[in-house]
Parts: C-alpha cells; structure tokens; sequence
C-alpha cells in the first residue's frame, strides 16, 4: 500500500517537471522583448538593454531556466511586469476569489448531476430521460461565455433581479478578511449583525456559479446515467431485487455506491477543467479571480502572470489526480493489488 | 471489425439521433459551402444608418448588428469559417495523432515509454489552457488558433489509436504478412490502419464540435480570428456590449454554434454506440 502511494507520488514529480518546463519555454519563446514592453516604443536602446539585463534576459535560455526552475522549487514566480508585484503575492489575494467559485460550481454540479444522471437511469426511455440527456447534450455543446451573456440579459437585465458581474455590491464598504467573500460576510454578520453582506455575496455567485457548472453537470449526469445502467444490470443488484428490497434503497444503497468510483473520476476531472475554463467564465462576469487575472496577462503580454497561473492551475489539475488515486488506492483493494502487479 | 459502409448506414438510419446529427452536418458543410448563395448581404459591408435593426426588418430577417451589417449573412458565412477550422485542426490531429498511436502501439518499448510520457504532459494541462498557451506563443490569429487546438488535440488521437493497434497487431493477419516478409511501414499504414480507422473517426466526428467551441472561445478571448471576420465566437465577443440594448446580436450566432455543435455531438455518440454493440456482439 505505502508504495503504491510512494511510487504514485515519484510519479507526479517528473509531470509537474515537464509541466513547468513546457510552460517556460512556450512562453520565453513567444515573439516581443518584455523589456520593450515594459518600457513602451520610445524608450532608449541602453534602457532596454538595462532592464534586460536587470531581469536576467540577457542570459542564454538555458540559464534562464535553470534559474527560473530554482526559483519555483522555492515558490518564487517572479514579478509582475506590470503590478511590479511579486506574482505569488497576487496570487495568493486572487486564488480565494476562483476556489470560492469553482467550489461553488462543482458542488451544484456534483448535486443536480448525481441526481438528474440516477434518476434519468432509473426511468430508461422515460420523457423524463430524454428531457434530462437532451438537456445535458445542449449543456455539452454550448459556448459557455454565450450562455453567460444569456443569463446576464434574462437576469440582470430583462428581469432585474440577479447581478451582472462582481463579487459584492460595489458600494458596500467591504475589507475582505480571508478573501473568501461569503466567508467574510459572514463573519462580518456576526460583528455587525447585517445580513446584507451575505446576501449580495450570494447573490453575486449565483450566475457565475451556474454558468461554471454547466459543463461539469451535463457530464456527470451522463456518466452517473451509464455507470447507474452498468451496475443495475450486475447479477448482485438482480438479487437484492428478487429479495424485495424497494427500488429507491438499491439505487442509494446498493448501485450508486458501486456507480461512484467512476463518478468520482469524472468529478475530480471536471474540477480540474473547471479551474481552466474560469478563464472565460471570470471575463465575462468581471469575477477578480486566477481566470481573469490570466486573462488580462496574456493581453498585456505579463509573462510572469502567464507562466504562473498555468503552472498553479496545472498544479492543481495534477494534485487532484494524484490525490483521486491515492484515495482509490484507499478504498479500493483491487486497484492497488492490479498496480503492483504490472 | 469490417465494416460495410451500406452496413454502418443501416445501423444510422436505425438510431434517429444519429441520423438527425449527420442532417445538422450536411446542413452545416452546405450552408458553409454554397456560403454566397444563401447569404443576402456582405457580410462584411457597413451599413451606418442600418444599425442594430430588430429581427424581421425589411430585408434583414435575422436584423444587423451594430455596424449595420446583416446577421444573417455573417450567421452563414461563419458556417464557412467554422467548417474551416474543423477540418484544418480536426486534420493536425488526426494526422499527427495517429501516426504517434501507430508507431507507438506497434513499436512499443522506450519508443512508446517516450512517446506517452510527452502525451501525459500534454494532458496534464487542461485542455484549454494548452491551447490558450500556444496561441500566446503563436500569436493570435485564426490560423494559429487552429494550430493551436490541432495540437492540443493531438493526445487523444494518440492515445485511442494505440490502445486499437495494441490489440489489432496480435491478429493473424498480421503474423501472416509478417512472416511473408511485409516491412514495418507496410504493416503499420497498409495492413493495420484501415482496420484502426473506426474508433479514430469517432473521435473525429466529437472532435469536429470541440474544435469549433474551442475556436468560438480563443476569438472571444481575442486570441483567435480578428474583426471583421464573421466567425461565431468574435461575433458572440462583440455583442456583449449590447446584452442591454439589442438581444438578437448577442442570441443569433450562439444558437448557430450550439446547433452544429449539437449535430458533431449527436452524430459521434451514435457512432460510437453504434461500434461498442459491434465490439460486444
């Protein structure tokens, strides 16, 4: 067992090595001289030659590497070219923002399509499967950014009763604590007994949040469907039938426990995507998180933000992977008994 | 696994939804070829005093956008401009996808280690991320862009089309031409190939509708095509300043998308059923 998890472990370190490695050179090689950049198109041949010298880009690649690999083992992603910020720093007041929604996101898709997906496998060829696959279909092949301009009009708009972008009314005098803004507002109702913290928080999420879920949803109620109808149709499940056991403990008690583990994948997978696909979803409602943060580097072309952010997110991804199979190792004593025998 | 053209159609006509998607794809590679014919305007034409008229206004039936150039007209040219971008990154992929699965799965040993180890990089990234990444080293334009989603593509090609060879190179047919003395090159992409094709299709087909979201999201994010290029996820981009003022330019060009996008999907899930019942017959 304890090697399965070392030998899982050793795994992710040469991964993340060739992570940050694409990510370095994809981004050192892009076209224009940050330094350049940085100065604007009148600066002086000498200035530039200053700053490049300053920010070490006047040593070959290679070095350049090796420095910037030291530096991530010691958590430094340099500075922001343009906030002149260390990028872990912004980082770290950003990073609340996108896990408050990506974890909102996830739990409403876990919900709805845990659900949605063992019910639609219980009724097979029912109005209510067709109804719900359709709908995870259109959830599947829609532009999310479109969906979001969508609910912002009928919401925000038409209907007025939803925000359009933010993560607070703007005019609350708010000063964030974690930086978890439901968190704060409700640590805020404590002090000052004001509900309306909380309830504009709230409200903000409740787009974003939707749209974000939407993906993951659709995907999740697809596979707790499939799986649901593999399992139902095990000789074990046939049996718990024949003993008459009622229709609703099978599913809960006996199929979707049976269901989860590959649900479970499909869910850590969809997480992961999920803090990618922010990107998007954090633009288009002005949500002050990693997404938008890359979002605005790569079009002012701040390279430190750039190769921050995907290596934090890619970081992510990776983690959740390993800690998805650890936990499966766990669990699961024929998955670690397999590995080793490989 | 040969199967017959007439057969695979019959197995179609069967499930309607399959049959409904191969309608929407037709529909879509017409519509985005005979382009000039179903356009009624330039879709690029500026038309100042016939902005932002409603839906069914003379002339304009789908209304014109904030420049005055009709929706419609660019709805059926961004057909053509997605059809464009499916089969150019569709086709990096696909190329570059199977010959890695091909020669990977029938090589096997530190050529195989190697290659699937790169291939686990690249799906460490998640998938838009990578494809955002190479365009910002690329530079953004719609050519790139379709480079860029070509080769984020790449890893699952690779991977579908080895897991096939893998088990297709331990058939008879194989051993038979081997020891009649057939080379590597001729076993790979005469013998074997034909008879990997399937599930790399069905790939392809999923792959269509994933290439022109991922294209719609890099133009919205200004990395992809450039104004005044009709292509869906720009037209999308440009109408968020108009959410308050004119619905249409913001609804239009996404239900466009969402429709052939829906047409790829259905079509590549109907398939795939279509060869899981084969394989488990």
């Amino acid at each position: 067992m304890l090697s399965y998890i070392l030998r899982r472990l050793l795994q992710f370190i040469p991964t993340m090595l060739g992570a940050v490695t694409v990510v370095f050179f994809l981004i050192s090689l892009a076209p224009g001289d940050p330094a350049r950049i940085m100065l604007g198109e009148r600066a002086q041949k000498e200035q530039i030659e200053e700053l490049r010298e300053e920010l070490g880009l006047d040593k070959p690649l290679v070095q350049r590497y090796g420095i910037y690999l030291l530096n991530v083992v010691q958590l430094d992603l340099g500075k922001s070219i343009f906030s002149q910020r260390p990028v872990v720093e912004e980082m770290l007041e950003l990073f609340p923002a996108t896990i408050e929604l990506s974890l909102v996101a996830i739990t409403i898709a876990t919900i709805v399509g845990i659900f949605l997906g063992s019910l639609a496998a219980v009724k097979r060829n029912s109005p209510f499967d067709y109804i719900s696959m359709s709908g995870a279909l259109v959830g599947v092949s829609m532009p999310v950014f479109w969906l979001g301009l969508i609910c912002i009009m009928l919401f925000s708009v038409i209907l007025d009763i939803l925000p359009t972008g933010g993560r607070i009314n703007a005019r609350y005098f708010f000063l964030p604590i974690t930086n978890f803004y439901v968190i704060d507002s409700i640590i805020l109702f404590f002090q000052e007994k004001d509900w309306s913290y909380l309830t504009s928080s709230l409200l903000h999420l409740v787009l974003p949040a939707s749209v974000l879920a939407t993906v993951p949803l659709a995907v999740i109620a697809r596979t707790t469907r499939s799986s649901m109808l593999e399992v139902l149709k095990q000789d074990y499940v046939r049996t718990v039938r024949s003993l008459g056991v009622p229709r609703f403990r099978i599913i809960r008690v006996y199929a979707l426990k049976n269901a989860m583990l590959t649900i479970l994948t499909v869910i850590s997978i969809q997480f992961g995507l999920l803090l990618s696909s922010a990107i998007l979803t954090e633009t288009i409602f002005a949500w002050p998180g990693i997404g938008r943060w890359i979002y605005t580097g790569i079009a002012a072309r701040d390279y430190p933000v750039v190769q921050g952010g995907v290596i934090l997110i890619v970081g992510i991804f990776l983690i959740i992977n390993l800690v998805v199979d650890v936990v499966y190792a766990l669990v699961d004593p024929r998955i670690r008994i397999t590995k080793k025998a490989e | 696994m040969n199967t017959t053209i007439r057969e695979m159609l019959f197995l179609l006509w069967r499930s309607k939804a399959a049959f409904f998607g191969l309608f929407v794809i037709l529909l879509f590679y017409i519509v985005g070829i005979f382009a000039p014919v179903f356009a009624t305007h330039d879709p690029i034409e500026q038309n100042i005093d016939q902005r932002k008229l409603p839906p069914f206004s003379e002339g304009y039936i789908l209304g014109t956008d904030e420049l005055g150039r009709d929706l419609y007209s660019r709805i059926v040219y961004g057909a053509r401009v997605s059809m464009l971008i499916g089969v150019v990154s569709v086709s990096i992929a696909l190329v570059i996808g199977t010959t890695i699965g091909m020669i990977s799965g029938y090589l096997g040993g530190a050529v195989d280690t190697i290659s699937m180890r790169v291939i686990d990089i690249m799906l460490s990234f998640p998938y838009v991320l990578l494809t955002i990444v190479i365009v910002s080293l690329l530079g953004s334009s719609l050519v790139n862009a379709m480079i860029a989603i070509g080769i984020s593509h790449i890893p699952r090609y690779a991977r579908v089309c080895r897991a096939a060879v893998l088990s297709e190179k331990e058939q008879d047919y194989v051993m038979a031409e081997q020891s009649l003395g057939a080379g590597s090159f001729h076993l790979m992409f005469k013998s074997i190939l034909p008879n990997v094709l399937a599930p790399v299709m069905v790939q392809a087909t999923l792959g269509f509708g994933d290439a022109i979201l991922s294209a719609a999201a890099l133009s919205f994010l200004g990395l992809g095509a450039q104004p005044p290029t009709p292509e869906w996820g720009l037209m999308i981009a440009s109408s968020r300043d108009f959410v308050t003022s004119a619905w249409w330019i913001v609804t239009f060009p996404g239900l466009a998308t969402l429709f052939a996008v829906v047409g790829f999907n259905v079509f590549g899930d109907g398939m795939r059923d279509i060869l899981d019942v084969r394989l488990h017959d």
